[in-house]
């Protein structure tokens, strides 16, 4: 399969990279936002733009696009809670970061969306000019009582899939709260979880409270969906209606953050595992990309070209990406691996760069 | 009118800062919104989406720094000296 896509955006915490590929090499062509970190990075395919979400240490949420692929930036207003709104009753809502941007599809041209922390989804009907927050979710009724942080401070939504058949129908990913769907254009929200686990929980098959990390609607079915959760990976054939188990028993493919769906094919899939959960790092000092075909019935794990020795890398959730055959994952230690492939064999672009928060061919 | 001076870590992203501004303001809160007027952009640096100070940016007026960082009503003369500084983190 051909490789349409040959330029690399990386999102880390000193900055944005964009790489291009020439012949068979991956080189840095932009650096943009040095010293800055970026938690996530994307180009709209529909416009062209490249836009970062920025994560100031001191001056807060910034969000800007670049017309010209990096050389030059636009600020715009990022997304805002309106004023008196609470995370909980005696804490007010401030957006705390932007976790994921990302475009609507085409008959909604300029809608982006944007999932922050502490848990509110906004929209931009103007091409992201402006953003208002999606008030329906925000909400939703176990919001202040069962919504609560895991890795960050308070919950956030860091997924978001759009049915390409119907764009009224939209699933999030809410770290921790679980999987909510709306199939009436974002007017009334319910939680899909079930068959998901939170072993954190005093009852872990609760309808609220579960931690997905990541999740992939497959391209080439949005009913079959994958995450990858805090307590396993999951797979749903029926559209987050029910959710079943497909963590490898007694192998790698367990905890983690990523998981990316092959293009063409809903019974492929990736994800780079990590020991679970107070650890969080590499397997046994060897990095390891684990492969699904058959829809995690089995996994296989794949080496070759990985450190074996010593790694302590862990790839955040946006952290793995692909286009045709060919990966791309970056680590927590500044690794940056590609496989041209399917993941059978890696090579490294880079083992210098910053924590890796992003990675995503455009 | 008070006159402001800011870190230096702000002029990356507002070139045209100077060094030292004179703004009106009667507290601490118009004094954001007058430097919002002047540069647009900055309030947002400055203050979260409800209007209270940055973790980790200071206000002093004079060698005090600030009471009220939730609201910022506190008071501003015309001869007051406003320092606009960001807290020291690591990383």
């Amino acid at each position: 399969m051909s490789d349409s896509r040959s330029t690399l955006v990386l999102g880390t915490r000193k900055g944005l990279f964009v790489m291009g590929k020439k012949g068979g090499d991956w080189k840095v062509r932009t650096v943009a936002h040095l010293g800055i970190p970026i938690p996530y990075a994307t180009i709209d395919s529909r416009t062209g733009l490249l836009w970062a979400c920025l994560d100031h240490g001191h001056w807060g949420q910034k969000l800007e696009r670049s017309a010209d692929r990096g050389a030059t930036w636009e600020a715009l207003a990022a997304p805002k809670y309106p004023e008196g709104e609470k995370i909980k009753d005696d804490l007010e809502a401030a957006t705390r970061y932007l976790w994921i941007l990302q475009p609507a599809l085409g008959d909604q041209p300029d809608r982006i969306y944007i999932g922050t922390e502490p848990g509110g989804l906004f929209q931009s009907d103007d091409g992201g000019a402006s953003f208002k927050l999606v008030r329906s979710l925000w909400d939703h009724p176990s919001r202040k009582e069962s919504w609560f942080g895991g890795g960050r401070d308070q919950a956030g939504i860091h997924s978001i899939c759009i049915d390409p058949n119907d764009t009224s129908r939209v699933l999030v990913g809410v770290s921790v709260a679980g999987v909510f769907e709306s199939t009436d254009s974002l007017e009334t929200w319910a939680p899909r979880n079930k068959g998901l686990r939170a072993d954190f929980l005093p009852d872990p098959d609760a309808e609220v409270g579960h931690d997905p990390h990541l999740m992939v609607a497959s391209p080439s079915d949005f009913n079959v969906l994958w995450q990858q959760n805090h307590c396993g990976i999951f797979r749903s054939t029926d559209g987050a209606k029910t959710w079943t188990d497909i963590s490898e028993k007694g192998g790698p493919a367990n905890f983690g953050f990523a998981i990316a769906v092959h293009k063409q094919s809903a019974e492929t899939a990736w994800v780079v595992p990590a020991i679970s959960d107070e650890t969080r790092v590499a397997i046994d000092g060897k990095l390891v990309v684990c492969r699904t075909e058959n829809g995690g019935k089995t996994w296989t794990g794949h080496r070759k070209g990985l450190p074996q020795a010593d790694a302590y890398d862990v790839t955040f959730r946006h952290a793995l990406d692909l286009t045709g055959e060919t990966l791309a994952f970056g680590t927590t230690t500044g690794n940056l691996f590609l496989s041209d492939d399917g993941g059978d064999s890696w090579r490294s672009l880079g083992s210098h760069f910053p924590p890796i928060y992003s990675v995503r061919f455009v | 009118m008070a006159t402001v001076r800011f870190t230096q870590h702000l002029a990356r992203f507002f070139p045209a800062l100077e060094q030292d501004v004179e703004v009106p303001g009667a507290t601490v809160s118009e004094i954001v919104r007058a430097l919002e007027d002047k540069y647009p952009g900055m309030g947002g640096y400055l203050v979260d989406d409800q209007g209270a100070l940055r973790q980790h940016v200071n206000i002093f007026i004079g060698n005090e720094i600030i009471h009220d960082q939730k609201r910022l009503t506190d008071k501003v003369e015309d001869t007051d000296k406003i320092f606009v500084l960001q807290a020291l983190s690591g990383g």
